[in-house]
């Protein structure tokens, strides 16, 4: 189990830094960065912006900048944030909270959704069922993620039912912590469906594939000819069987979830990692944008991390290896 | 393959080429350049194309109304029962280019101004934005933009992931495991934050082909990691076929076991995955556009014209201005549809 474990955190770890070091390579072919747009302004001198640029380790090589930043992040602070003048990870850290209050519930809800309308879809298919489903899900794929989230924001203009946008009321902060919850929780709605509208479809279609492939299978058909009633036969016998492509998937699902949902901070006004990314990368703040990539990166592994170990619960091979 | 899936694919195939040919011609079938501005007609909302004049009089030519502003509003208008302009085909209208060389003149259809008559004649098929500038023909245009960068971008990457597959699998370790797992790392990361971060790193303001070409590089960039582990797996496959396995065995080198046998082997998955990524990739441009990091105005994208739907006064007022949302979804579903029955054409001719 340890062993299995640590492989797999190596792994996770590699590819942490594998991500850093590519966008490290990749801020070394840009072309300006913060200081540099800073010479446009007239009021401050070259020698100033050399004294900052010296301050601030820019016009280091580009090992020793990592060198320096791989420090910086053993110190929790993720480099530094040009433009606010703060430590990129406390800019970071509130952000991460409201993606991760985002992302989170979405990804149950759509695990929780996929799952079952896929065994459904998979036990009747070729149905008028699966066909809606199969249809449903074409149309969910096609449907742009952008124009998701304007209509989310379309029908919140429209009813007064919910917030447009936000994540707290105006003087929220004043209020007991149940009203703040129901507040919290009342601009959650429409947020979350949409990032679940977004990605429920790919999962859905990956949990019926995989469960037809287990259906067909002879031993399915003698477990349907001892007469198990169909119910228990796909819940208990076929679903664990089709389980292990559905939880690698779980991995990478993360990773889709987490770009509908930057797409759906940045429309409906959240203010998770995606806002602050974008304004970071406007206002050429390299750190701030090294830092969010490298915490979605995180989230990822985090996943990952988590689908492994399920798989490891799941599957006796894996533990017969480990 | 069953005669169904055939019938799908060719549609999927005529439905898409004619798509691009009419988006590539853009300046003949919009009525209207995408930067001709009508400041008298800001969100003009779209017209009703009548065949039954107010009067209840057939005609047989079809028309549309000239605009008037409501009663105490700037921004909403109702028709104008005196003013009625019919809708002429191939009409001569602004110039406008084609593939950068040839000049025309001609529109599919457009309405023309009668002498004496004050108001100039306008058509919006599917409404007016801010500036008056007509929706459908920068829909068109736009798509030359979104449509052409998810196939550039597609075709690049592509390209690269056949090459670095191809090392991959042709040269073995340690060449194999770099470029795999650097290969992983791209497929692994949320698509979104990976491609804005490379955009980060380049310039914001540039003119818009520089920007077109930027955005379709970064995309590229940023895709090749699926293609290429497809063709790498193909590649391992092939290499040890008996027909492959004689050639080396006669001395073919490795060079031309690429070009002969490996090569074609390739193309049964990397067409079908280059359909997938194409309407992958558009999003991408659209997403990037939308965010103000891609092709900006006034050169229509189908995502810049969607940021402005960003402001609510915008998306509760005026839902035209939403289509260039929609203008996607057929593209995606007959892309997928092109993808489904080729792998399955492919797979049946191996």
């Amino acid at each position: 189990m340890t062993r299995y474990l640590l492989r797999r955190l190596g792994h996770g770890l590699l590819i942490i830094f594998g991500v850093s070091l590519l966008l490290f390579i990749l801020q070394q072919a840009a072309p300006g960065d913060f200081l540099s747009d800073m010479k446009l302004n007239g009021q401050i001198s070259e020698d100033t912006a050399k004294v900052l640029r010296a301050q601030y380790g820019v016009d280091q090589p580009l090992p020793r900048r990592y060198g320096r930043w791989m420090l910086s992040v053993a110190k929790g602070e993720l480099g530094y944030s040009f433009a606010y003048n703060v430590s990129a990870s406390s800019l970071l850290a509130p952000r991460v909270l409201n993606t991760l209050l985002l992302s989170v519930p979405a990804l149950a809800i759509t695990w929780i959704i996929a799952v079952p309308l896929g065994v459904v879809a998979s036990a009747w298919r070729g149905r008028w069922l699966d066909r809606f489903f199969s249809a449903g899900t074409s149309l969910a794929l096609a449907m742009p993620d952008l124009l998701l989230a304007l209509l989310a924001i379309l029908i919140a203009l429209r009813t007064h039912r919910y917030p447009v946008g936000g994540m707290h009321s105006v003087g929220a902060q004043d209020w007991g912590w149940f009203a703040r919850m129901k507040d919290l929780g009342w601009h959650m709605v429409l947020p979350v469906a949409v990032v679940v509208i977004g990605s429920v479809s790919p999962i859905l279609r990956q949990v019926r594939s995989s469960m037809i492939a287990v259906l067909d299978s002879s031993y399915m058909r003698a477990a349907e000819g001892h007469g198990l009633r169909k119910w228990t036969l796909l819940f208990r016998h076929a679903l664990p069987a089709a389980a292990n492509p559905l939880i690698s998937l779980f991995g990478l699902s993360v990773a889709m979830l987490l770009s509908v949902t930057l797409l759906v901070e940045v429309v409906m006004s959240w203010p998770g990692i995606g806002p602050l990314l974008l304004e970071s990368i406007l206002s050429r703040d390299l750190f701030v944008v090294i830092g969010a990539v490298m915490l979605s990166t995180l989230l990822l592994v985090i996943g990952n991390l988590i689908a492994d170990v399920l798989l490891y619960a799941v599957d006796p091979r894996i533990r017969v290896q480990a | 393959m069953t005669q169904r899936k055939r019938t799908k694919l060719v549609w999927a195939a005529w439905f898409l080429a004619v798509l691009h040919l009419v988006v590539l011609l853009a300046g003949f079938f919009a009525p209207y350049s995408y930067d001709t501005q009508d400041r008298e007609h800001p969100y003009a909302a779209p017209m009703r194309v009548h065949l039954v004049d107010a009067a209840g009089r057939w005609h047989f030519r079809p028309f549309v109304y000239g605009l008037k502003a409501r009663e105490g509003s700037l921004t909403a208008y109702e028709e104008d029962h005196t003013q009625m302009f019919p809708v002429n085909l191939f009409v001569a209208g602004e110039p406008y280019t084609v593939l950068g060389r040839f000049h025309f003149q001609t529109h599919l259809l457009g309405v023309q101004s009668k002498a004496g008559v004050e108001a100039p004649a306008r058509i919006y098929l599917l409404g007016a934005d801010g500036f008056g500038r007509d929706q459908f023909s920068r829909i068109l245009y736009g798509g030359q933009v979104s449509l052409f960068a998810g196939i550039l971008a597609a075709t690049l990457s592509a390209i690269g992931g056949l090459f670095l597959g191809m090392v991959a699998g042709m040269f073995g370790r340690p060449l194999d495991d770099v470029i795999m797992r650097v290969g992983e790392i791209f497929i692994a990361l949320p698509w979104l934050y990976l491609l804005i971060s490379v955009r980060a790193f380049l310039p914001l303001q540039m003119s818009s082909t520089a920007t077109f070409a930027l955005v379709v590089g970064v995309i590229g960039i940023v895709g090749w990691g699926r293609p290429a582990r497809l063709v790498r797996n193909v590649v391992l496959s092939a290499r040890e076929r008996n027909f492959v396995l004689a050639a080396r065995g006669f001395g073919a080198g490795k060079f031309y076991l690429m070009r002969r046998h490996i090569l074609p082997a390739t193309m049964s998955v990397i067409l079908p995955q280059m359909a997938l990524l194409v309407p992958l990739f558009m999003m991408a441009e659209v997403t990037l556009s939308f965010l103000g990091l891609g092709v900006g105005e006034p050169f229509p994208s189908w995502g810049n014209m969607l940021a402005s739907a960003q402001q609510f006064h915008v998306i509760s007022s005026y839902w035209w201005m939403l289509l260039p949302g929609l203008a996607p979804a057929p593209v995606f579903l007959a892309c997928h549809a092109l993808a489904d029955s080729w792998q399955e054409k492919l797979k049946s001719a191996v």
